[in-house]
């Protein structure tokens, strides 16, 4: 396409000032975890900047408890939901089923219904059936939510996965667990790979669903919001953006370790 | 007859892995997903204030939702919905166009930049609007320093309930569009421009029509998502207004009305659900997200 200079640097002004707007809030939040005094007052001189908020969250038992149960959570989370978004994923776009198309719509139908809902039906199900909600229940919550995002993540792999590599495997005597084990899996590991970053990350921030199912328990965007409506102080700016950097920092680390086996994997076996 | 029964066994066979693989999904949705939202429905036919599911079923709930000013709030939620949409589809639609059509390498910059915003809890971010508008906030603090300008708190109004909307939900209409934009190929626009068109009808007649599946999800998604927002108006809005889904909060929390909050639930879950299927019947999805390459 024909694109004029004009309408590149027009749409290329649009484009940052949304962001800029868009990382707005996210730049107030930094500037209010580093001010010394309990009230926020905009602007503070600079000899009023201080880190002592953060070496207050880090050092503080309570908010390692949140951080605690929140990663339990999201690691959890992350298995189940790849595991069955895998399974899910290849009924989704491999096989040719009579209730495929069902089953497609049926995916998104969690994806469509408000959290709070979704997370308030859950705490009376429990009532119903006399479990006490506590971090386990949320996990539950979360797979329902996060499940079909995997699922669709990893669905748009599958949609590519080359049929002609599992016939061939299946045409040399390979069993049906071989060639899902040998061939399937590592042909869509990219997408799972991405659909666990995203299920950390989601599950993670998630606010809505850990709201009501928790029971006693609570999640780190539980506790945040309860000291944002009562009790505020730089304290709580401060842990927000280092739960950002604690995510980044999973996403990193799971990135690294997957390019790295991955590298190994190709020295291992010789390139065809 | 026998040909038949193999037949169908046969179909039956090949349809099985598909059934098998699609297996933990299902249980899990009717485990988590299914049985959760009967739970609701039934729930909302018991009498009020009770806390067992043992008792005969009663629409007394439904009579007290229709009997007092609940529909106010399911206006409110409606309302704000749909100017969330309408505004989010102005904003949206030009970026959209320029990570589709006009960035290269900047597309993918913006995409990164705000799908990485999404993983910062929404809480947190709404919470930094608070920071900026509230008196002596950025906003307001700035003004005050350089331009003289005294500004009360800009918090706790429908305007600043509204952006927060806008700002929580911006990728959920964002994302759709792209995609939708990607599947106008660029040589029938060219051909258009070719032919004389202005740019006007160009977007009027070959853009919307073919980036609709896009526009219609993005809108559809950002409609659902906002209806049952609950932190916006809580954090942004103090308690200027009263949305459904609060309302089912409060049944749930101070008022110990479990019964009346699932009714509220299930007109709401219906709502929804009628919009939503509305919509999907239309749409053939498979188009969207897997056949973009042929």
């Amino acid at each position: 396409m024909i694109v004029t200079r004009t309408q590149k640097t027009s749409f290329s002004l649009y484009a940052g000032l949304l962001l800029l707007i868009f990382y707005f809030p996210i730049f107030c939040i930094i500037v209010a975890s580093l001010s010394e005094k309990r009230f926020f007052s905009f602007p503070y001189p600079a000899e009023a900047m201080t880190t002592k908020w953060y070496e207050n969250a880090l050092k503080s038992p309570q908010v390692a408890d949140f951080v605690g149960i929140s990663l339990k959570i999201a690691g959890l989370t992350a298995f189940f939901s790849v595991l069955i978004g895998f399974f899910a994923a290849l009924a989704y776009a491999r096989h040719r089923w009579r209730g495929r198309q069902t089953f497609q719509r049926l995916v998104l139908l969690p994806l469509f219904f408000p959290q709070s809902v979704l997370g308030l039906a859950l705490l009376m199900w429990y009532n119903f059936l006399h479990i006490t909600p506590a971090w386990w229940t949320a996990v539950i919550a979360h797979t329902v939510w996060i499940a079909p995002i995997t699922t669709l993540v990893i669905s748009i792999q599958a949609y590519g996965l080359d049929e002609s590599l599992e016939e061939a495997a299946r045409d040399m005597g390979a069993t049906r667990f071989q060639i899902l084990w040998r061939i399937t899996l590592p042909l869509l590991m990219p997408g799972m790979i991405s659909a666990t970053c995203f299920a950390i990350l989601l599950s993670w921030g998630n606010f809505a669903l850990s709201l009501y199912t928790t029971g006693a328990d609570s999640s780190l965007p539980e506790w945040l919001y309860a000291r944002m409506t009562t009790g505020y102080q730089p304290l709580v700016p401060a842990v927000g953006v280092l739960s950002v950097i604690v995510a980044v920092v999973l996403v990193l680390v799971l990135f690294g370790i997957i390019s790295w086996t991955s590298r190994n994997a190709r020295r291992s076996t010789p390139t065809p | 007859m026998k040909t038949i029964l193999a037949k169908k066994l046969g179909t039956f066979a090949a349809g099985l892995p598909g059934l098998l693989s699609s297996a933990p999904f299902l249980l899990l949705m009717a485990f988590g997903f299914v049985a959760p939202l009967l739970c609701v429905v039934w729930f909302g036919l018991m009498p009020p204030k009770t806390f067992d599911l043992g008792q005969m079923p009663t629409l007394e709930n439904y009579r007290i939702i229709f009997g007092q000013t609940y529909f106010k709030s399911i206006l409110w939620s409606l309302g704000l919905a749909l100017v969330t949409v309408v505004i989010l589809l102005v904003i949206c639609y030009p970026l959209a166009f320029a990570i589709a059509k006009i960035f290269r390498g900047g597309g993918y910059f913006i995409t990164y930049a705000i799908v990485t915003s999404l993983f910062v809890s929404e809480n947190i971010r709404l919470f930094g609007w608070v920071i900026g508008f509230m008196k002596n906030g950025v906003i307001g603090g700035t003004m005050a320093k350089f331009f003289q300008i005294s500004m009360d708190s800009l918090l706790y109004d429908i305007p600043v309930i509204i952006l927060g909307m806008v700002y929580v939900y911006l990728p959920f209409m964002l994302f759709p569009l792209v995609l939708g934009l990607k599947m106008v190929p660029d040589q029938v626009r060219e051909a258009a421009f070719d032919l004389g068109a202005s740019r006007w009808q160009v977007f009027k007649k070959i853009d919307l029509p073919l980036s609709m599946p896009g526009v219609m999800i993005g809108s559809l998604l950002v409609f659902v998502l906002s209806i049952g927002a609950i932190s916006e108006a809580k954090i942004l809005g103090g308690q200027k207004i009263v949305t459904i889904a609060s309302d089912i909060e409060t049944e749930f929390t101070y008022a110990q009305n479990w019964p009346l909050g699932s009714a509220l639930s299930t007109l709401f879950i219906a709502l929804t659900t009628v919009v939503v299927f509305f919509a999907l019947a239309r749409f053939d999805l498979e188009k969207l997200l897997g056949k973009k390459s042929s």
